[in-house]
């Protein structure tokens, strides 16, 4: 078990690494000079040389990589263009709502989706089952940016339940802010239950064919144990899986509804880095969210070895 | 694997059509598509032409789906507009299987290739879709070109993987071990002997793609960051009629309704596709 942990840590720095590589390379994509394409067209070609120097973008290019590598991997990103403050502060600045927007959406997700896929699989082919699975396929279709602008406007704007936008402003204490996540928080939760929940159903289908759940019935045990007991506990490995899958769209999902609700969370810092071409900053939210996608999922893969005895590597 | 219509075994579109949804969300989308593809003939008004007095008119007799807040005709740009979305989709579609199936094949073939291409392919898929495609279209530019080589980039992973992994597993096959026995080159056993073996899983997961390409445009549309806001797709009709949201909800509602139904339709003929060329994968859903 050992040697396993150690070669998924191994493999996992590797990622890491062509992640940096990857960001590193997308920015140098750009057809022209970056410092020109950042300045934009207002630039004259002092302040484009200047910014040149600047950034280090004048020495050769496996220079500027070996050194864009060395910095990141002791926590520099850089500094952003617009702000002249350093990418990591500037990211952690608006961290707080896109952390506790991904927290209650998942959460919102998992109690949705969880009952409803174990149930629609225990009573596979009821009415429940079907509609269930039409209704997490609709949502699955949906725009997410659609469905918060639908809520938006019927039950913020129109009957009042919830703030329709913002974070509350600068003096807002904790609670209020939160208060403002409430809505998003939803909007994001029922989006990703779709996933969850056919994937809740799918493996509980298995686990429920499964020999020992018929031995455990024909021995009499009661239907409520039989499910609680025997299938949700092997059932619980995928849907850590699936928690893991879910941050990639997570992710994805906050920054759209972050800009829905405006919220002054990361994605919509991303989003207005591009339009401010700020690519320092876009490069560095590339960064740390592809490097927690990798971490959670390290995390998943071990968990898998605390909650099932019989996976041995 | 490829199917074999034998006299008892149902055939293939038997099998896709065992599912009444499979059915009616074909129709629905050949409907739609035809809908966009005879747009010039059929849109009711000049989808450009602007009316100062039709300003966010509701739909109506003079224009079905309304009026925008330049005063064009809401029925006649979503038919235009789908034209771009379903292009893209389409182009994301076909350009990210190309790319994934040399990759796939690549890894899946040559030991020596298949660490590094796996590596990098998982480290493309632990960026989150629309983030890396907004950094792609962000670099590459606001064009209907640019979003389909961006977004193709962000989904040839899935498909790469897939082939992978159907390419592992046919390698090892008798008739492979036969085919270069016979001294077939391995380009000509890469391609017609083991591609055309595992076409049936990239047909299904390209339909997928399809649909999540249509929303990922969407949405890089929406968060103003896709493709220049002067050609007109569904997500571009939502980001401009966003502003009138509380007065002229329309604006946003057709437009939404146009991307679900397509995306919705994709993922069922996915889904029936899957059931219909690999009954071994299918789930009862």
């Amino acid at each position: 078990m050992a040697r396993y942990i150690f070669r998924r840590l191994l493999g996992m720095l590797v990622v890491i690494f062509l992640v940096l590589t990857i960001a590193f390379v997308i920015v140098r994509l750009a057809p022209g000079d970056p410092a020109a394409l950042m300045l934009g067209p207002e630039a004259t070609a002092e302040d484009a040389s200047a910014l040149r120097a600047e950034l280090g973008l004048d020495r050769p290019i496996l220079v500027q990589y070996l050194a864009f590598i060395g910095n990141a991997v002791q926590g520099d990103l850089g500094t952003s263009i617009f702000f002249k403050r350093p990418v990591t502060e500037v990211l952690a600045g608006r961290a707080e709502p896109t952390i506790f927007l991904s927290l209650f959406s998942l959460t919102i997700a998992l109690v949705i989706a969880t009952p409803i896929g174990i149930y629609a699989a225990y009573r596979r082919g009821s009415a429940l089952d079907q509609s269930a699975i039409t209704i997490a396929m609709l949502a699955a279709s949906i725009p997410s940016f659609w469905t918060g602008l639908m809520f938006q406007r019927y039950l913020a704007t129109d009957l009042g339940w919830f703030p329709a936008s913002g974070y509350g402003g600068p003096d807002a204490d904790f609670l209020e802010r939160m208060r403002h996540l409430i809505l998003p928080s939803i909007v994001l939760g029922i989006v990703n239950s779709a996933l969850i929940l056919r994937f809740t159903r799918a493996s509980m289908l298995d686990i429920l064919g499964e020999d020992y759940i018929r031995t455990a019935r024909s021995k009499g045990m009661g239907e409520a144990r039989v499910v609680l007991r025997h299938a949700l506990k092997n059932a619980a490995i995928p849907i850590i899986t699936v928690i893991g899958l879910t941050f990639a769209l997570l992710v994805s999902g906050a920054v759209v509804t972050e800009r829905v609700f405006n919220i002054p969370g990361m994605g919509n810092l991303v989003v207005s880095a591009v339009l401010r071409r700020d690519y320092p900053i876009i490069q560095g939210t590339l960064i740390v969210v592809a490097t927690l996608y990798v971490l959670i999922n390290l995390a998943t893969d071990l968990a898998y070895l605390l909650v099932d005895k019989r996976v041995k590597y | 694997m490829a199917t074999t219509t034998t006299a008892d075994a149902p055939g293939f579109l038997t099998l896709l059509f065992s599912r009444r949804a499979v059915l009616v969300a074909l129709i629905v989308f050949v409907i739609i598509v035809g809908l966009c593809a005879l747009a010039p003939m059929i849109a009711p008004a000049d989808p450009a032409k602007m009316s100062v007095r039709a300003r966010l008119s509701p739909p109506g007799p003079d224009f079905l789906l309304g009026a925008d807040a330049f005063g064009r005709d809401v029925a006649s740009r979503l038919l235009f507009a789908g034209r771009v979305s379903l292009t893209i989709g389409l182009g994301v579609a076909t350009l990210s299987s190309i790319i994934g199936i040399a990759i796939g094949l690549l890894a899946g073939f040559f030991r020596s290739l298949d660490a590094p291409l796996s590596r990098l392919v998982d480290a493309m898929m632990a960026f989150p879709d629309i983030l890396l495609a907004i950094a792609l279209v962000s670099i590459l530019g606001g064009t209907i070109l640019n979003v389909v080589i961006a977004l193709s980039i962000v989904y040839a992973p899935r498909i790469a993987r897939i082939v992978r992994a159907s390419t592992l597993v046919i390698r090892e096959l008798p008739f492979v071990e036969a085919a270069v026995a016979l001294g077939s080159s391995t380009l000509t056993i890469m391609t017609t002997h083991v591609l055309r073996n595992i076409l049936s899983p990239i047909i299904v997961q390209a339909t997928f793609i399809f649909a999540y390409a249509m929303l990922a445009e969407a949405g890089l549309s929406f968060l103003g960051v896709g493709i220049d806001p002067a050609t007109p797709s569904w997500g571009t009709m939502i980001n401009e009629g966003r502003q009138y949201l509380d007065q002229a909800a329309f604006l946003i509602i057709f437009p939404g309704l146009a991307i679900s139904v397509s995306v919705l339709a994709l993922q069922l003929i996915g889904d029936g596709l899957r059931d219909a060329l690999d009954p071994r994968l299918a789930k009862d859903l």
